[in-house]
């Protein structure tokens, strides 16, 4: 039987890739790729919590209901974020977060 | 049988969440994403969170991978030409999530409270389904609402953005 501890780490290392591909990556949209590991690695853990910590023998599903609304929030920003890229890419004609200095101090 | 459909997909999970980060044509970066989605949905199955690992297949692997091949195809992406990585930045990040890892690991494995095993629930066959939307119709029917606003205003915003000209 997995512990807790196996899916808290999956999820941490799953984490660690995503914060790895939004440092080490300079293509715009894998950046926007690795969010979004991130996003999943933190909804693993609290799937985990929910199943590991019953109340009485019973689950509680609030973390899933957060899960659920993460999950949403996440789809929206996914819109928003690829709109962005596109108006980007037509005013720019590039993906490359080097090339994207004009804010940089 | 559990631990070893926990062992085969958190496996895959990382395995396809590191090739996104390594390949470099983004068809492939998007392909490997949408199979980590996949094998994630997958253990969440394994944690009985059926209906979030069915929307997790739904929502990610279907809605957003197709927007992420879209925008990759709309753009005419192609095969990233590797630049010199700059030293500073590299070592920075590699530093930093080599004490998240470090961090993490040492807290998960110290405590006992994570070392137990699935505990049994009191009924035998949850009604998955039926329990989350009990949960979500009775104690965050505002959350619920709000979050409709949000998609409301969401899809108003790229309708704006993707206009041709800003005004």
């Amino acid at each position: 039987m997995p512990t807790l501890a196996n899916y808290l780490l999956a999820s941490g290392i799953l984490f660690a890739v995503g914060l790895g591909g939004v440092m080490l990556r300079r293509s715009i949209i894998i950046i926007f790729m690795s969010l979004e590991i991130m996003l999943n690695a933190a909804n693993l853990a609290l799937i985990a919590f929910s199943r590991y910590g019953l109340v009485s023998g019973h689950q509680v599903f609030d973390a899933q209901i957060l899960v659920f609304f993460i999950i949403t929030v996440a789809a929206a920003e996914v819109a928003v974020g690829l709109a962005i890229i596109v108006s980007l890419y037509r005013a720019r004609q590039t993906t490359h977060v080097e090339d994207l200095d004009t804010l940089k101090f | 049988m559990l631990l070893s459909a926990f062992w085969f997909f958190a496996t895959l999970t990382i395995a396809f969440g590191i090739s996104v980060i390594l390949l470099r044509n983004p068809v492939s970066c998007a392909m490997s994403l949408a199979m980590c989605f996949i094998s994630l949905a997958a253990l969440f199955i394994t944690l009985d969170a059926t209906l979030i690992g069915i929307m997790q297949i739904l929502v990610y692997a279907g809605a957003v991978m197709v927007l992420f091949l879209f925008i990759i195809m709309l753009l005419d992406l192609r095969t990233e030409k590797s630049r010199r990585l700059n030293f500073g930045t590299t070592l920075g990040g590699v530093l930093v999530i080599a004490a998240f890892l470090s961090m993490l690991t040492q807290i998960v494995l110290s405590n006992p409270q994570f070392a137990q095993t699935i505990p049994t629930l009191a009924l035998p066959t949850p009604d998955n389904v039926k329990m989350i939307g009990m949960t979500l119709f009775h104690s965050y029917a505002l959350p619920f609402e709000a979050i409709g606003v949000l998609l409301l205003s969401a899809t108003v915003g790229v309708i704006v953005l993707s206009r041709r000209t800003l005004r």
